[in-house]
């Protein structure tokens, strides 16, 4: 499975998601492959995505997608992103 | 587990900072990052712009923002920033204004960025960090609150 998560430059803030999501995959037993991106590159990367983590900001930016687009307010509760990717993932 | 953290320095810290609005609070991050001779003054101007062309998303948390751009020229080390605001100031975002706490972050290399976000996310994983952050009065509690101080 592919998770991607976007933003500005595919460094910062989405770097600190694709962290706390592969933490918290490996606590859900969940084998996926998260990739940081920046807007630029999401249709190099978003292909094969089943989940996109974002910020409400770039929700419109990304537009049509196959992959689930799910808003992160707190990217370090790791609690939050936990619900989430359950919710999306299962 | 702190160790990839960029280097943080008293230079880099200014506590109970005024801004007018998230412009000014973004600069006084840069300004930081410029005085610790990680940056130029063109890579505050980029960190406004990444914020002006995409939103307040760098607010990552509630209180806390993000503030960086991509590494360039502009970078001449890596080098972390950390501005306290007093009062908060609104950024835009949804969830998490008002703003207490910016962090300025300069990388090189975009090899080591994900380290560097990685000892960011160990320090903030703890839900307390930003409050005690917020509250520091003395570059000696920032250190300690960022693992740079055992």
């Amino acid at each position: 499975m592919r998770i991607v998560t976007i933003c500005g430059t595919g460094l910062g803030s989405s770097g600190i998601l694709k962290v706390n999501a592969e933490r918290v995959l490996r606590k859900l037993e969940i084998d996926a492959e998260v990739v940081a991106a920046d807007l630029e590159s999401l249709p190099e990367v978003a292909g094969t995505a089943q989940v996109i983590l974002t910020s409400s900001e770039f929700v419109e930016a990304i537009g049509r997608t196959f992959a689930d687009v799910v808003v992160i307010d707190n990217y370090f509760d790791t609690a939050e992103l936990t619900e989430k990717l359950q919710r999306a993932l299962g | 587990m702190t160790a990839n953290l960029p280097p943080l320095s008293p230079a880099g810290i200014v506590l109970g900072a005024t801004a007018v609005d998230w412009r000014a609070a973004v600069q006084l991050a840069g300004a930081a990052l410029v005085a610790v001779g990680a940056t130029l003054p063109a890579y505050t101007d980029a960190m406004v712009r990444m914020i002006e062309e995409h939103g307040p998303y760098v607010v990552i948390a509630p209180r806390l923002a993000l503030a960086h751009a991509r590494p360039g020229p502009d970078v001449l080390a890596d080098g972390l920033a950390i501005v306290t605001l007093d009062p908060a100031v609104a950024f835009g975002h949804p969830h998490n204004d008002p703003v207490s706490v910016v962090l300025g972050l300069a990388i090189a290399d975009p090899l080591r960025h994900l380290q560097a976000v990685a000892a960011l996310a160990n320090v903030f994983n703890d839900s307390t960090a930003i409050a005690d952050l917020a509250a520091a009065t003395s570059t000696d509690e920032v250190l300690t609150i960022m693992g740079g101080r055992a």
